[in-house]
């Protein structure tokens, strides 16, 4: 199955082992991401004031360029695909704004592209039974906390494609991967997304929450979809031992990298070296595991 | 506190302007503290975000747009997914945010971020923020 594919600035960038990993392993089961011709930033926020239909520009210009590719567009980046969606709803529910937006970017659009977020396509287009016949290195006894964050969930009407409160998406991936799938509060729970840019200390506050959430789960890994949300977790954790005594940091995988593991496939370029807490040691063990 | 009610300072212009921008009805709370209660930067705020509505409600915006709390929000949307009234007060936020830096400028200090941290941090950090915190 082929569709177009939105990576957004984070994933093109700092993000891009999560790129090349989401590339790889959802061509391996049978879902051929097309980059999507000329993309442009979707602005990394949904505009809250109500009349402000500048911001919505450039998402609404992503949408008119997936229009001409097919009917969805999938993006990893759980951010884009929060904003890509709600945009999209607001103008196939919004005439006279939408008439307003379409004016200012030159199109005739009217919220025809269906927004898919990428975990949501492996779900229900793949299937994750599907994935887990294609696993060639199940990642036996590794106990993995899936840490969804806020975008692919809220607002629920507008965004979620799983329970906002008990979201099980990634771990039923994580399970057919093999890896037991460990349960934990936060699992939802903000991680502080670009509040770090004014205020380290309040994300370091928020992701320790967390952490020792999943971590008194019994935690050896942790899982997400959010290249933010992965920053700020694994970042946040060099700080972390020295503020919080005894604490042992835990490596923060995306998804998409132990997807790329499990099926057997080449992970050299799944941006290994950009982790804060260095993954490496875990990963070669699960190899070596398998071997 | 004594606050002495009229309808004219309860519906002065600042709060009209907060209604205006953000499209919600500051009158539909009746103080469940839902919100207050699931807010995952409360720990860090100088006044909850039940406090910010119910300041609201009574015309007292002013101290609202000195706190310290809307510029805490991430919008990370569990107050609305929570409230039991369907308001959505991470839009509440952006709109005090917004009263503010209308009159006073960017709540932000790009010199401030060295280039190393330029550099390491992803673009969805920055823009975001600079969206959220920059006029």
């Amino acid at each position: 199955m082929k569709v177009s594919y939105f990576p957004g600035c984070t994933l093109n960038t700092t993000g891009k082992g999560f790129d090349n990993a989401v590339r790889a392993s959802a061509a391996a089961v049978g879902l051929d991401l097309v980059e999507l011709p000329d993309w442009n930033c979707c602005g990394a926020t949904y505009p809250l004031i109500i009349d402000n239909m500048l911001e919505l520009a450039a998402p609404a210009h992503v949408l008119v360029a997936a229009q001409q590719e097919g009917s969805i567009l999938t993006t990893a980046c759980s951010t884009c695909y929060n904003v890509l969606k709600r945009t999209n709803k607001f103008i196939q529910e919004h005439e006279e704004e939408r008439d307003r937006i379409n004016t200012f970017i030159e199109a005739e659009y009217a919220g025809e592209v269906e927004v898919k977020d990428i975990l949501h396509m492996l779900r229900d287009d793949v299937g994750f039974e599907a994935i887990a016949d294609k696993v060639q290195l199940p990642l036996k006894d590794l106990k993995v906390a899936s840490y969804y964050g806020c975008m692919v969930l809220r607002p629920p009407n507008e965004v979620a494609y799983d329970d906002p409160d008990h979201p099980t998406s990634l771990d039923d991936l994580v399970a057919a991967l093999g890896a037991t799938p460990v349960d934990f509060a936060h699992k939802n729970e903000c991680c502080g997304a670009y509040l770090a840019v004014k205020d380290e200390s309040i994300t370091r506050e928020m992701v320790y929450a967390i952490l020792r959430s999943a971590q008194n789960a019994g935690a050896e890994a942790v899982v997400t979809n959010c290249p933010l949300c992965q920053f700020n977790l694994d970042k946040q954790q060099a700080e972390m031992r020295k503020s919080y005594a005894g604490y042992q940091p835990v490596p923060i995988f995306y998804f998409s990298q132990l997807m790329g593991l499990a099926l057997g496939l080449e992970t050299e370029d799944y941006g290994w070296e950009r982790h804060y807490v260095d993954a490496r040691p875990l990963v070669q063990k699960l190899l070596e595991g398998a071997s | 506190m004594r606050v002495r009610l009229s309808a004219e300072s309860v519906h002065n212009e600042l709060v009209q302007r907060i209604e205006e921008y953000s499209g919600q009805g500051l009158m539909a709370c009746y103080q469940c503290g839902k919100c207050a209660a699931g807010c995952p930067v409360a720990f860090a705020m100088d006044m909850l975000p039940s406090q910010v509505i119910r300041y609201a409600q009574l015309g007292l915006v002013e101290p609202l747009l000195e706190s310290k709390t809307i510029w805490l929000c991430a919008a990370c949307q569990t107050c609305y997914t929570r409230c039991p009234k369907g308001i959505d007060l991470s839009r509440i936020m952006e709109a005090l945010r917004e009263i503010v830096m209308l009159e006073k400028g960017s709540h932000i200090n790009y010199d401030a971020l060295t280039s190393e941290e330029q550099a390491d941090w992803p673009q969805q950090a920055f823009i975001g923020g600079f969206r959220k915190y920059s006029v």
